[in-house]
């Protein structure tokens, strides 16, 4: 044991004293834990860290004791307010999560609700469906042609081998503009643009045609006098009805479904020599018991359009020589393809404009 | 054309047990399209038989009703030979008549049962039919009434009634006209099943003597072959034997008198038009010729007819007494009192008929026939028939006499490649096969080294190439073996431009909440006047249609609005709280410079020609509208909705600027059937592209629509005309930016996009963005003036601007607006 430090500081260093140290850290210790919220440690923060407060200043009067005190005193009270740091900083991110934990429970919203402040719109099933069409063609490779709706008579009915007096003439109720010797017509196929597209380049030749046409029918569930047409042509070196069968096939199958192909019945148009009509296996039975089907009616087959090999005189009158090529070309309705395709059973829903129709194929692609 | 199977049958030897539906099948794979089978007696079962009416009492009913009580032999059909009593409404017959019975346990069509039942105090055991209950007419007269001798009491009545027959009805397209004829259709079905074919045009004809009825053709271009028969002695009461009325039946023909069934069945039997004459009203010789300029003629429908000097007509020492070949004229008919008839088979010119029956606005079966091609071989077995059939059931006597003027033409063999049917079909047909099909199609071939040539038969004037041969070898090989081969892949260049543009322009409207409609594009002077459009307006000058489907509707739409506007008014009525719809097609305007030119078909026309033809158009622009009505923003939670007004619809068309990149300019305009202070004209690059805004009140109410309803009407030609083609990649300063916000107070007449351009432009090459945030108008500013709020943003490429420069630029905008646009900041 040492005697009494007579160099020792006179000064009273009480603060230091290891159990008022003590004393203070578990003062600051219980404060800390007991402060509810953030504000309430802001507060025991300053009590307990503040320049005021036991530890600083025990911090303080370090300096006065002798050098061979200091170190243990140091030591002592830079422990007590490390812990009491420590535990603050812990209090305070807990406090801080459940500050944020209430604020967020706080915010809930019944997600729920309505939101639909904004209309919907939606593009006619019609142009839907043309694009459609002109992607399956067009990833073959063929370019898609448009041409106007009023059309000279001659590029409607002669230039397709429908001389002013062919019986099929009469086949095809014309709208005629006023006068007639206008020689105007509303096209009544789409088969003009065919002939444009002769007429403006040689073989090859690889276009489909979608667009509105116009014929004199009466207007009913499953007529129009507008309605649109799609239609095809290939003109080519070697072009065969094989072409046309493998063509139609693939259209066929991409629009509706892998399996459903094509047959052909001969038929008869000025354009086409020799010509066919074109079945579509049913999509729905796929004529497979088809007797109680009522999208073809029992039949297995649905009439699609017409088709056939180019009339030679056609390519002559649009100067495609027909001794070096031939060519195929095709037709089908795109309103009626679309009504067997999505079930609708008025045509007329096409051009009434109801909202809540054409809204239904909004998600068309 | 209405086939009955027994009829094809009597000239092929069809396997026995095919069905009605294979032959249709097979008929059908050779190019004769089914259109419907009928099966008359399919829906009736259970015992119907011939019964005799034995006796009639008639009893008045407290209805004022008058029933008869009857009773009928039906032999042992009932199975006691009892008459049977039946009580019958009709009063059509009497005792002694020959009449259908169907007998309890039987069914009718409907699936109506009989049974017997007690009725007007009398048990009625079965019931006397018509032709209505058995559902093969529509006969109101009254029951059944068979000819005498048409069945023994008891007898199935379904032969009699030829309710066991099966008729196939084929759609006959207008190459094959000798299907239109019972000898066509049977020598397919024989060609189908390659079964034997016995040709009914195929009997011997008396030889043209020179002593028959005088004819003269003088267009014989016109008339290649004119017989002339005459049968006289023929009783104007014999009636048409049951066979013939029921295949006429049929064959959807009703029986009139023997004379003209008999020529109507001809028709049927062999195709071959027959025209009869009462041959006493006859005025000296038949002469053939065209009509002369002025001519006219009643025809048997009545109708009195200017003829035109292409017309082909029958005329005999009185005048004109037939339109050849279309119809017959009235002082010549064959009427209730004609006891002779000349009988006429002649050939007809088909463009001749064709053209006539056009002009005149006449169809008939023989017309029908004749403009289509007719055999010409078969004039003289046509009117043989004709006579021997008069002769059989008229009672009367062949005259010795026949004329036979002219001969039929001969149609010219076609050189065919034997290889061509091979390549054009894609199946492998060696020339065996060619020469062997087109020879089952009835043409002459003479095999020559690889070409062949080949004669069509005299009923076929549709074969006239190379390729029509083409068809008749596939159908025969059958369509059915034509392989599925894809063609080479061409190399196509995607969509162009404008297809994409239209595809974007779509989905950006949709994406704004509009919904696309399709409205027909035919409008008339009321609904320009419904728009409020003015006497002048350009719109009103429209493409007319000659034969529109209403007469109020005669032209093609210079507007797509009015199809919109109806389409909302539409939607509304039905409950639609708001709309926006759009719409894009094409509009047309007159050129002026029509006719077009109808050119040849030999070859191809010179590009001047074409030109002069694409020239004669009308103007055909496509334009894109749209209607934004009701409601635009939905009430909710959020809070209030928001009615549809000019700034969607002006916004609109600034979306779809961005969208294409395109710089679009509004200014203020006045243009019906916009709101003279709400519309704005639009435009890109100074070129005017339409116009959008609210609509005139009067447009809103003359539409059913709700007032501040907007509208947009664009030429998207040349929107499209003008979108960004290869967008060059953008450069941007990273330096920060400097903002000003500027109030300068102007003139009301005065637009924003006026003060904005003098801002942009005074503000000088640091500007980055200027963009208006607040409109004030009240207290703080003058009357008739108000404040706009700009805020702009200053930034340089290559350094941060100081205080003093973006001031210096500020200051510069608001002098050049003060003095464009007398603009004072606040
Ligand atoms: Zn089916």
């Amino acid at each position: 044991m040492s005697g009494p430090n007579t160099d020792f500081d006179p000064v009273e260093v009480a603060a230091l004293k290891p159990e008022e140290v003590e004393a203070a850290r578990d003062a600051a210790l219980a404060a800390i834990a007991g402060a509810a919220d953030l504000d309430a440690l802001k507060k025991v923060r300053i009590e307990h860290t503040g320049d005021r407060s036991p530890l600083a200043l025990a911090n303080r009067e370090i300096g006065a004791l002798p050098p061979a005190a200091r170190k243990e005193a140091g030591q002592r009270v830079g422990q007590a307010r490390g812990a009491v740091q420590q535990a603050l900083a812990a209090r305070q991110a807990e406090l801080q999560a459940e500050h944020e934990q209430r604020m967020l429970a706080e915010e809930t919203v019944d997600v729920t609700l309505p939101t639909d402040r904004l209309p919907t719109g939606a593009r006619h099933p019609v142009t839907t469906g043309s694009e459609l069409i002109a992607d399956i063609f067009v990833a073959m490779g063929w370019e898609v042609a448009e041409g106007p709706v009023l059309e000279a008579e001659w590029l409607n009915f002669d230039a397709l081998n429908l001389g002013p007096d062919h019986p099929a003439r009469t086949m095809q109720d014309t709208f005629w503009t006023d006068p007639a010797e206008d020689h105007l017509v509303l096209r009544t196929h789409t088969s003009p643009v065919q002939a444009r597209t002769m007429l403006a380049q040689q073989p090859p030749i690889y276009v489909v045609c979608p667009g509105r046409v116009f014929r004199t029918d009466e207007y009913d569930a499953t007529h129009s006098p507008v309605f649109h047409q799609v239609e095809g042509l290939a003109v080519d070196k070697g072009i065969s009805m094989a072409h046309l069968k493998g063509t139609l096939d693939h259209f066929a199958a991409s629009m509706f479904g892998e399996g459903i192909n094509t047959r052909f019945r001969p038929s008869y148009f000025p354009f086409t020599e020799p010509s066919a009509e074109v079945d579509l296996v049913c999509f729905v039975c796929r004529g497979v018991d088809p007797d109680d089907c009522r999208t073809c009616r029992g039949e297995g087959w649905i009439e699609w359009g017409g088709c056939g090999v180019v009339n030679p005189r056609v390519l002559r009158a649009c100067g495609i020589d027909p001794d070096t090529y031939s060519g195929f070309a095709f037709g089908m309705g795109i309103d009626r393809t679309l009504m067997f395709r999505h079930g609708i059973e008025d045509l007329r829903a096409l051009f009434e404009g109801d909202v809540r129709f054409t809204a239904a194929f909004g998600a068309e692609l | 054309m209405k086939a009955p199977v027994s009829w094809i049958r009597e000239y092929v030897d069809l396997p026995a047990d095919i069905t009605t539906e294979q032959l249709a099948a097979r008929l059908t794979a050779l190019g004769l399209k089914l259109e419907a089978i009928e099966k008359p007696g399919e829906q009736i079962r259970g015992p119907l038989v011939v019964g005799r009416v034995l006796t009639m009492d008639a009893e008045p009913q407290k209805n004022g009703k008058t029933i008869n009580w009857c009773t009928v032999d039906v032999g042992e059909a009932n199975g006691t030979g009892e008459p049977q009593g039946i009580v019958c409404g009709a009063h059509n017959f009497e005792p002694g008549d020959l009449v259908v019975v169907i007998l309890p346990g039987g069914v009718l069509p409907g699936d109506f049962e009989i049974s017997a039942r007690k009725t007007y105090g009398h048990v009625s055991a079965g019931m006397i039919c018509s032709s209505r209950e058995l559902g093969i007419g529509e006969d109101h007269d009254g029951i059944i009434v068979l000819p005498a001798g048409a069945g023994e009491p008891g007898q199935d009545a379904r032969p009699v009634l030829g309710l066991d027959q099966e008729v196939i009805e084929f759609e006959i397209n207008p190459d094959r006209a000798y299907a239109l004829s019972l000898r066509g259709v049977a020598r397919e079905a024989a060609l189908a099943y390659a079964a034997a074919y016995a040709d009914p045009a195929q009997r011997d004809v008396p030889a043209a003597d020179g002593a028959g009825h005088p004819v003269e053709v003088d267009d014989p271009d016109g008339c290649p072959v004119f017989v002339a028969r005459v049968v006289s002695g023929i009783d104007p009461a014999a009636a048409t034997p049951d066979w013939m009325a029921q295949r006429l039946t049929l064959c959807g023909m009703r029986p009139i008198s023997l004379a003209v069934d008999v020529t109507n069945y001809v028709m049927l039997e062999l195709g071959r038009p027959i025209h009869g004459y009462d041959a006493d009203k006859l005025q000296g010789a038949i002469r053939v010729r065209r009509a002369r300029e002025g001519e006219r003629l009643t025809t048997l429908d009545g109708a009195d007819r200017a003829l035109s000097t292409e017309d082909l007509v029958v005329t005999d020492d009185s005048g004109i007494i037939g339109l050849g070949g279309v119809m017959g004229g009235e002082t010549t008919e064959v009427s209730e009192g004609t006891t002779r008839v000349l009988v006429e088979a002649a050939h007809w010119d088909a463009v001749s008929m064709f053209r006539t029956g056009k002009r005149h606005r006449l169809t008939s079966e023989a017309g029908k026939r004749n403009e289509r091609g007719v055999d010409p071989t078969i004039c003289e077995a046509a009117a043989d028939r004709v006579v021997e059939l008069l002769v059989a059931h008229g009672g009367g006597t062949a005259e010795p006499g026949v004329t036979v003027v002219g001969t039929p033409p001969a149609l010219p063999a076609i050189a065919l490649d034997a290889t061509l049917p091979g390549r054009i079909s894609g199946i492998d047909i060696d020339t065996a096969t060619v020469v062997a099909d087109l020879a089952a199609v009835g043409c002459a071939v003479d095999d020559g080294s690889g070409t062949l040539a080949v004669v069509p038969p005299p009923w076929r004037p549709d074969l006239t190439d190379p390729y029509d041969l083409v068809e008749e070898v596939v159908r025969v090989v059958g369509y059915d073996r034509v392989p599925s081969v894809l063609p080479r892949e061409a190399a196509g260049r995607g969509l162009t431009r404008e297809q994409r543009l239209r595809r974007r322009i779509g989905r950006t409207l949709a994406g704004a909440g509009c919904v696309e409609v399709i409205s027909f594009p035919f409008v008339g002077e009321a609904t320009f006047d419904l728009l409020g459009l003015p006497a002048d307006d350009p719109r009103r000058s429209t493409v007319r249609l000659s034969n529109p489907i209403s007469s109020e509707e005669p032209s093609y739409t210079t507007t797509l609005l009015p199809g919109l506007l109806k389409a909302a008014s539409r939607n509304l009525g039905r409950g639609t709280p708001g709309v926006g719809l759009f719409e894009t097609g094409t509009v047309a305007f007159p050129s002026g410079r029509g006719p077009a030119p109808i050119y040849g078909v030999d070859w191809r026309p010179t590009e001047a020609e074409l030109a002069k033809l694409f020239e004669a158009l009308p103007v055909q622009p496509l334009h894109l509208a749209v209607v934004l009505a009701g409601e635009r923003e939905r009430a909710g939670w959020w809070g209030e909705g928001r009615t549809a007004g000019w700034a969607d619809a002006i916004g609109l068309v600034r979306r779809l600027g961005e969208e294409l990149g395109v710089e679009v300019e509004v200014g203020s305009s006045s243009l019906m059937p916009w709101h003279p202070g709400r519309c704005a004209v639009v435009r890109v690059g100074g070129e005017e592209l339409g116009h959008a805004g609210e609509l005139h009140p009067q447009v809103c109410a003359a539409f059913g629509l709700p007032a501040r309803s907007a509208a947009v009407e664009i030429d998207l030609d040349r929107l499209m005309a003008h979108a960004v083609d290869v967008i060059p990649g953008p450069e941007f300063s990273t330096f920060p930016v400097a903002k000003e916000d500027v109030a300068l107070v102007v003139p009301d007449e005065v637009t924003t996009a006026e003060v904005e351009a003098a801002l942009r432009e005074g503000a000088g090459e640091h500007l980055e963005s200027i963009r208006l945030f607040d409109v004030y108008t009240g207290d703080q500013v003058e009357a008739g003036h108000r404040s706009l709020a700009f805020a702009l943003r200053f930034r340089a490429a290559d350094r941060t601007l100081t205080e003093q420069e973006t001031g210096a630029a500020r200051d510069a905008a608001v002098a050049l607006a003060a003095e464009r646009c007398g603009a004072v900041q606040r």
